[in-house]
C-alpha cells in the first residue's frame, strides 16, 4: 500500500477486508456446525464418557483413567492393534508400491488408451466397500464361490480364503483392490504438476526414463506419496467395515476383537460397556496419531539428510 | 483408504455416543409407576375406547393381517407396526431408543431368551396388574415359565416356540440302511457307518456360530447353566458335567470328521442343505417350515422326529428360538399395550392366522390340540404329520431352563470359545473353561455376585 492514502481509503479497506472476512466464515460455517456438532462435541463427550463405568448393577460411578487401564492390559484389544500393524505393514507397501507404479506408467506418456487404464484402475474406488467386501466375499466363499467351483472341476482344492491364515491377505486384497486407484490419483495429479524444467535438466543430463523416474520423479511427489501413507495408517488401524462383514462368512475367524475398530463397536453394542469402548476409542486414536506422527518424522528426516 | 472413511466412522460413534449421553441425563423410564395391583374392568374398558396410537417392532412378515383383528375389535386404538430389524439389529435399536429416553415402541417382539437382559435393566412393564396371569393355563408350562419372572412377574406374552427335533434325510438313510437314531449313541454310530460309506455326506452339522442349538441341547441334557436367586446375583456352570459330556461328544464327532461344523444360515450351508451334504438337521419346529422354502429341490425326502435321547426311552426335548410381545415399561398406554399383546397371542383367530399364514409354531395348548393344525401332511416330509409330532415334543421340554440377564456377551463369547473349538477341532472341553471364565469376569464387572 502507498505511503501517500488518505484516511478514508485504509478505513474503507479494512471495512472491505471485515466483508471479506465474514464471508470467508459464512463460506466455511455450514462445515464448522457440522465439524462441531458431528466430531468435536461427540469427541468430548466420548471423552467424558470415557472416565466413567455404567453397570447393570451398581449404575454409573466415576472411574477415573480405570477404564484406560484396563485397555493398556486388555490382551484383546492389544491383540488387536498388533492384527492391524501387522496388516499395515502387510497391504500398505503392496497398495502405494502398485499405485505408484501405475501412476508412473500413465504419466510415461507410453500408453495407448491411458485413459481407459486410468479410469478402470479408479473404478473400484467408487465401489462402495460394503459391496466390494461383499463381493469379494462371494468369490471367496467354500462351495459356493466361483473361485472354489471352478478348483473343484478342475480337480485341485482352492485355498482357504476364509481360515484363520489366510483372513487377513484376504482382507488386504479387498482393501488394495479398494484404494490402489484413489492412490493412483493422488500420485499421478503430483506427477503431472513437477515443472517439465526439471525433466529437460535431466534429459540434458543424460537420464533415460527409469533414471528419470527414480531420480527425479519420485523424490519429487514425495508429499504426495506421505499423504498417501498418513491415510493409509489411518485407514488400516481404522480397518471395520471388511472384517464385520466377512465375520458372517467366517464367524469363528473374526473375533469381535479382530480390529479394535470392531472391538469398540462390539463393546458398545455387544457388551454394553459404552465407557470402556469410549476409552478403546480413545486409545486407538492415539496410536494412530502416534503412528502417522512417526512416519511423517521419519519422512522428514530422510529428506534433510 | 480415505480420511472420509475415517471421518465416517467417528461420526457413527460420535452419534451412538451422543445418544447414549441423552441416556444418562434423562433415563428415568418410570419405574416409580409401577404396582401390582390390579387395574379394575372399568378403567381396562375406558382405556379400550379411548383413541390411542400404540407403536409395534415386530419382525413377522404381514402381522398386519393379525393387528387389524385387533383394531376391528378396538377401533378407537390404532396400532403402528414398525419393523426394526430381527433379534440383534432390533434389540440394538431398542437398547439405544430406551437409553435415550425417547422413540421406544409400546410393544415389542422379544425371543424368549432376550427377557432376562431385559429385565435387568428395567425395561419391561409387569403384565400381571392387566389380567396376564388368569392366561397361564392357554400356554404350555414351559413358556409360561419363560416369560415369568423370579417374583411371578408376567414380562411376556409367548407367541411362537421353537421345541426342538430332528429332521432327517429318508433317502440318504434307507440308501445306507440307516435307522433314525433314538439314542446319541446310536447317533454317533450312524456317523460313522453314514460318512463310511459316503465321504461327501455327514450326518450333521453342528454350526459353530449357533449358540442356540447349543443352549437347546444343554437343555435336553438337563443343564442348568445359568441359576439367579436374586437380581444381582447369578451361578454360572457352563463347564459343568452336564456340560462337558455335550463337549466331549460332539467335539469327539468333530475330530473324527463325521460331523460337519460349518457356520448356519450362510450361503455355504444353504447349499448344503440343498446338495444333501447334511443327512439331518437338528433344528426347532419352526424349522421344517424354513427348511421347506429354503432347500425346495429336496422336497418330498426329508422326515422329522425327535430329537436322539441321552438315555434309550427318555423322552426329553429342549427348546431353541421363538418370540414372545413385551410391553415397554415407558409406554403411556399400559392398558392398551398390554391388552394387544394380550389380544395378539391368545385370540383364536389371531394365533390360528400366525399358525397358518406365518407357520409360527404356536406355545397355546387349544391350537397343540387342534386337528386341523396337527394334522397338516405337508408333501415336503412325505405327508408326515409333522406338526403333530412337533406338539408332543414340546410337552417334553423341561420348564426350569433359565437365561442370564447379558445374553449377548454370553452368545459372543460362545462364538470365540466353544463354537471356535468346535470349527477348529480343537479341545472343546477346555473351551468350555475358557468359556466360563469371560462370562464370569464379564459378570463381576457388571456387579454381579459370582457363584
Amino acid at each position: 500500500m502507498s505511503t501517500v492514502t488518505t484516511n478514508t481509503i485504509p478505513r474503507r479497506a479494512r471495512r472491505a477486508q471485515a466483508r471479506q472476512a465474514a464471508s470467508g466464515y459464512l463460506f466455511v460455517a455450514p462445515f464448522l456446525v457440522v465439524f462441531l456438532a458431528m466430531l468435536v462435541l461427540p469427541l468430548l463427550y466420548a471423552a467424558y464418557l470415557s472416565l466413567f463405568k455404567e453397570q447393570l448393577i451398581g449404575g454409573t460411578t466415576f472411574a477415573g483413567l480405570d477404564n484406560y487401564r484396563r485397555a493398556l492390559t486388555d490382551d484383546q484389544l492389544v491383540e488387536g492393534v498388533v492384527r492391524v500393524g501387522k496388516f499395515f505393514l502387510l497391504q500398505v507397501p503392496l497398495m502405494l508400491g502398485l499405485a505408484l507404479f501405475f501412476a508412473l506408467a500413465l504419466d510415461s506418456g507410453v500408453l495407448r488408451l491411458a485413459r481407459v487404464f486410468r479410469l478402470g484402475i479408479f473404478v473400484p474406488y467408487a465401489v462402495p466397500s460394503v459391496v466390494a467386501t461383499l463381493m469379494w466375499g462371494y468369490l471367496y466363499g467354500p462351495d459356493f464361490g466361483p473361485i472354489a467351483q471352478l478348483a473343484d472341476k478342475l480337480g485341485v482344492t482352492a485355498p482357504k480364503f476364509l481360515s484363520d491364515d489366510l483372513m487377513l491377505g484376504s482382507l488386504a486384497n479387498v482393501v488394495t483392490w479398494e484404494y490402489t486407484g484413489y492412490n493412483m490419483i493422488i500420485l499421478y495429479a503430483a506427477l503431472r504438476a513437477i515443472p517439465s524444467e526439471l525433466y529437460e535438466a535431466a534429459a540434458v543430463d543424460g537420464a533415460g526414463a527409469w533414471r528419470t523416474a527414480w531420480s527425479v520423479k519420485i523424490p519429487a511427489i514425495r508429499p504426495a506419496l506421505m499423504l498417501a501413507l498418513i491415510f493409509s495408517v489411518i485407514g488400516s488401524f481404522q480397518l471395520f467395515n471388511e472384517p464385520n462383514l466377512l465375520q458372517r462368512l467366517a464367524p469363528n475367524v473374526i473375533a469381535n476383537s479382530y480390529t479394535p475398530n470392531l472391538y469398540a463397536y462390539s463393546l458398545a453394542f455387544t457388551s454394553q460397556e459404552v465407557n470402556y469402548a469410549a476409552a478403546v476409542s480413545f486409545l486407538l486414536g492415539l496410536v494412530i496419531v502416534v503412528v502417522s506422527y512417526a512416519f511423517l518424522l521419519i519422512g522428514n528426516r530422510r529428506r534433510a539428510s | 483408504m480415505t480420511l472420509r472413511r475415517s471421518a465416517m466412522r467417528w461420526l457413527a460413534f460420535g452419534v451412538a455416543t451422543t445418544l447414549t449421553l441423552a441416556a444418562c441425563g434423562g433415563g428415568d423410564d418410570g419405574g416409580s409407576g409401577q404396582t401390582t395391583a390390579s387395574v379394575s374392568q372399568a378403567d381396562i374398558d375406558k382405556a379400550m375406547q379411548t383413541p390411542t396410537e400404540l407403536t409395534f417392532w415386530t419382525w413377522v412378515p404381514q402381522i398386519e393381517k393379525e393387528v387389524a383383528l385387533f383394531e376391528k375389535k378396538y377401533p378407537a386404538i390404532k396400532v403402528n407396526v414398525v419393523n426394526a430389524g430381527q433379534g440383534e439389529p432390533q434389540y440394538t435399536k431398542l437398547r439405544t431408543a430406551l437409553k435415550a429416553g425417547s422413540g421406544a415402541p409400546d410393544v415389542v417382539q422379544i425371543e424368549f431368551q432376550y427377557i432376562p437382559t431385559f429385565t435387568i435393566t428395567d425395561s419391561l412393564l409387569d403384565l400381571r396388574p392387566y389380567g396376564a396371569e388368569a392366561l397361564k393355563s392357554q400356554f404350555v408350562d414351559w413358556t409360561w415359565q419363560q416369560v415369568t419372572g423370579r417374583n411371578g412377574e408376567v414380562w411376556a406374552i409367548p407367541q411362537d416356540t421353537g421345541p426342538m427335533g430332528m429332521l432327517y434325510r429318508q433317502d440318504i438313510f434307507d440308501k445306507y440302511g440307516i435307522q433314525p437314531p433314538k439314542t446319541w449313541d446310536e447317533f454317533a454310530a450312524a456317523a460313522r457307518k453314514l460318512h463310511a460309506a459316503d465321504p461327501d455326506v455327514y450326518i450333521t452339522n453342528l454350526a459353530s456360530n449357533q449358540n442356540g442349538v447349543w443352549m437347546g441341547l444343554l437343555w435336553q441334557a438337563g443343564a442348568k447353566p445359568f441359576t439367579s436367586s436374586a437380581p444381582d446375583q447369578i451361578s454360572v456352570n457352563v463347564n459343568d458335567a452336564t456340560s462337558k459330556k455335550l463337549a466331549d461328544y460332539w467335539s469327539g464327532l468333530a475330530k473324527e470328521g463325521v460331523v460337519s461344523t460349518d457356520p448356519d444360515f450362510t450361503d455355504q450351508w444353504y447349499q448344503a442343505l440343498n446338495r444333501g451334504k447334511y443327512a439331518t438337521w437338528l433344528t426347532a419346529a419352526w424349522g421344517p417350515v424354513f427348511l421347506s422354502t429354503s432347500a425346495k429341490d429336496t422336497s418330498g425326502k426329508w422326515r422329522a422326529a425327535p430329537l436322539p435321547q441321552w438315555t434309550a426311552g427318555d423322552n426329553k426335548s429342549g427348546n431353541w428360538g421363538g418370540s414372545t410381545s413385551a410391553v415397554i415399561k415407558s409406554t403411556k398406554n399400559p392398558i392398551a399395550a398390554a391388552k394387544f399383546a394380550e389380544f395378539l397371542n391368545t385370540d383364536a383367530e389371531s394365533t390360528r392366522l400366525f399358525a397358518t399364514e406365518q407357520f409360527l409354531f404356536p406355545p397355546t395348548r387349544a391350537l397343540l390340540a387342534d386337528p386341523s393344525f396337527t394334522g397338516q401332511k405337508p408333501a415336503f416330509y412325505g405327508g408326515q404329520t409333522v406338526n403333530e409330532l412337533f406338539a408332543g415334543i414340546s410337552d417334553t421340554v423341561s420348564t426350569g431352563f433359565t437365561w442370564p440377564p447379558f445374553l449377548d456377551q454370553t452368545v459372543s463369547d460362545w462364538d470365540e470359545t466353544v463354537g471356535k473349538s468346535l470349527a477348529d477341532k480343537a479341545d472343546t472341553s477346555a473351551a468350555l473353561d475358557q468359556w466360563q471364565s469371560r462370562i464370569t469376569t464379564y459378570a463381576k464387572n457388571q456387579g454381579f455376585t459370582v457363584g
